[in-house]
């Protein structure tokens, strides 16, 4: 695997944010509000909070393989071993009193004045965010979103904007001051030029052979995350883009000898992403595109109409989206990429951003001629994923692939 | 002559194949895998070697399969099971077809196109249920040796219902079973059937069905009931224990023949 340079600019950024964030909790420079990762963020930085993100905090602890310490402590409360990983591990590492954010000088997740989540993703960061609310005595608001949407229509786009526009009473009283409209126009214009970056850095992955693979994309995806209306993640975004066109111009290869390119669809494992990029880089097999990273993506964000934007935004998003609409996204990103086959995650605990349950694997093979693997797993919860399994059916998938060019077999003779 | 051997270091058993160059078996082994998984790939293949009248000097290459396939210190290759089952099946039997292979750990469903290459695989989720450790799981309750299921099954007359998925509450289930004053026959045939549930349950089986492994070496009641669920014949192929390592064999002489093949290619080059 080739690594990127601009990863040191990435833990700078990423450094930076966690410090103001823990500046905010500890020495209350801000008020501090929680939010989903497709929340109002841009709503929130209008209004001076300092943001964190417990879905971001759950990955850090799943990339940290500490999520099977903290799960049975949420298990326990009579949270289910089969509802989201990223829940139960973050409430675990709650009542354990820990957090990843130690090296910033946080013990525990920066304590919130306020928790704001959008269901447009799932009904868990809701139920997430009211176990906080309740053991922390925090307002919950929230916008309960349209789910499983053929096409958007105006009237979905009508309920969440007014929804939207009705938490900004409640925040401003958290926040203990009113709405500026310049400087809700400058956090969307931040958000929108991060998301066009972001967007673009993915696209270079389009190249043969790609810069960049989705095990990259999930760690440096993190400011268009976290940093949604701050300048700071476009800026990061410039960078990174820098050096994808360039490695794109002199043909450097994220996995050197690639050989064939798939797409991911569904969560990444967060606790064995080194290990399974490393055994697709030995495979000679370059992931070069995810569902997931191109989640964060929106980049249709206007400054001039915020609430109706954001709310588009959200209701577009693939997550929120019907079987149809879903399969004719992943179709188009097939072809886009050119990739050789797709892998689906089943995520255990994740049946919303798990697209195999209906079907649509299958489908997909038939509607473009594309080779499917299911792969089980989970995003935190390692319990549900097997090393061995995992291996045997990746290099199956390989081989399958590698059989149907008539190339050379991915191991061969020693 | 050339000969060529396979390994396949299964979960429980480890197999090995010695073929000719023409694909004919000329001895396999088995043997129990344990905590050593090279010295029990060391002893079968020994053991196959011996059966076949061959010597180690005789191989051309040896190549290994199954879940232990990277730690065989004297393999020259290797490849998936999914790869070797398929390979070895399409050797016997022409396809279009569906393998259905039933091993200790895992359950596969490979499906192969006419000219035996593979289209797709599904495995068991990461459970029991569904594969050998199931049996084992149920003659314990049954308070049997494994190798008696099969019979005990035959002398079923009552057709009972094992409906958990899960093996640990199929148990469970078993001793209601039990207590409610139900023969051990009927109950071991209610095993098999579940079993048999789960497998048809991982993919769409039409067509031409083959079925390898040891549980279907060992279970032949579980054909039957596969074929019964089908509403199809299942064949099963010569040594279907040993199917995977005669796979790795075959992809020993494959990958052999290829390296000739491109030896003799470069020396034709203008």
């Amino acid at each position: 695997m080739t690594e990127l340079a601009s990863t040191n600019a990435l833990r700078a950024t990423m450094g930076e944010y966690y410090r103001a964030l823990a500046d905010a909790a500890l020495r209350k420079t801000a008020p501090v509000a929680w939010c989903t990762s497709v929340g109002p963020a841009e709503l929130l930085r209008a209004l001076g909070f300092a943001v964190h993100y417990p879905e971001n905090h759950a990955a850090m602890i799943g990339a940290a393989r500490t999520a099977n310490r903290y799960l049975p402590l949420a298990h326990a409360q009579g949270y289910s071993q089969d509802i989201c990983s990223y829940l139960t591990s973050d409430i675990g590492a709650y009542l354990a009193g820990e957090s990843p954010l130690k090296a910033y000088g946080l013990e525990r997740a920066p304590a919130p004045d306020v928790l704001v989540f959008n269901t447009n993703q799932c009904r868990d960061v809701r139920d997430w965010f009211e176990w906080y609310g309740r053991e922390l005595h925090v307002p919950v608001v929230g916008v309960h979103s349209p789910r499983a949407i053929d096409d958007v229509t105006e009237g979905d786009i009508d309920s969440v904007t007014r929804q939207l526009e009705s938490l900004v009473a409640p925040l401003e009283q958290v926040a203990g001051t009113r709405l500026d409209d310049a400087r809700l126009m400058a956090a969307m214009r931040a958000s929108r030029d991060s998301a066009r970056l972001w967007g673009a850095c993915l696209e270079t992955a389009s190249a043969r052979p790609a810069p960049l693979t989705f095990f990259d994309g999930s760690v440096h995806m993190g400011p268009a995350v976290v940093l949604r209306g701050s300048d700071d993640a476009a800026a990061y975004y410039r960078t990174l883009l820098a050096e994808l066109e360039q490695r794109v111009e002199n043909r450097v290869a994220a996995v050197p000898g690639e050989t064939l390119r798939l797409y991911w669809d569904g969560m990444p494992v967060w606790g064995r992403l080194r290990a399974l990029s490393t055994m697709f880089a030995e495979f000679h097999t370059s992931v070069v595109a995810s569902t997931y990273c191109n989640s964060w993506a929106f980049s249709d964000l206007d400054p001039a109409e915020p609430w109706r934007s954001v709310a588009r935004a959200s209701l577009e998003l693939f997550i929120s989206r019907s079987e149809a609409p879903k399969e004719r996204y992943i179709a188009r990103m097939v072809e886009f990429y050119d990739v050789d086959g797709v892998i689906f995650h089943d995520c255990r605990t994740c049946p919303n951003n798990s697209n195999t349950r209906y079907g649509m694997p299958g489908r997909l093979t038939e509607r473009v001629g594309i080779p499917t693997l299911v792969l089980d797993g989970d995003v935190n919860d390692l319990r549900c994923f097997s090393d061995e399994q995992a291996r045997t059916n990746i290099e199956g998938f390989v081989e399958q692939l590698t059989d149907a060019r008539g190339a050379a077999a991915p191991r061969g003779a020693r | 002559m050339s000969y060529y051997a396979g390994v396949d270091s299964g979960s429980w058993t480890t197999k090995a194949a010695v073929i000719d160059g023409e694909g004919h078996v000329l001895g396999t082994a088995v043997t129990r895998s344990g905590a050593d998984l090279a010295a029990a790939a060391e002893r079968a293949y020994a053991t196959a070697l011996a059966n076949s009248g061959r010597t180690r000097d005789d191989i051309e290459a040896v190549w290994s399969t199954g879940f232990g396939r990277n730690t065989i210190p004297f393999a020259d290759g290797s490849r998936t099971e999914l790869d070797c089952h398929g390979r070895g099946v399409a050797h016997y039997v022409k396809g279009p077809l569906v393998v259905i292979d039933i091993g200790g750990q895992d359950a596969k469903v490979i499906r192969l196109d006419a000219a035996g290459h593979r289209l797709s695989h599904r495995m068991n989720r990461k459970c029991a249920a569904g594969t050998g450790s199931f049996l084992d799981e149920i003659s314990l309750r049954l308070g049997i040796d494994i190798g008696e299921l099969n019979a005990l099954g035959r002398g079923a007359t009552e057709s009972l219902e094992l409906s958990s998925f899960c093996t640990v509450f199929a148990g469970t289930e078993l001793l209601t079973l039990i207590r409610g004053g139900k023969r051990p026959a009927d109950l071991a045939m209610a095993a098999y059937r579940s079993l048999v549930k789960r497998i048809v349950a991982m993919d769409v089986l039409e067509g031409r069905i083959v079925a390898t492994g040891g549980v279907v070496a060992y279970h032949p009641i579980m054909v039957e009931l596969i074929g019964a669920a089908c509403r199809g014949e299942v064949v099963v192929p010569p040594h279907p224990q040993e199917m995977g390592a005669f796979g790795a064999a075959l992809a020993a002489l494959a990958a052999c023949e290829a390296h000739d093949t491109s030896d003799t290619a470069e020396l034709v080059q203008p």
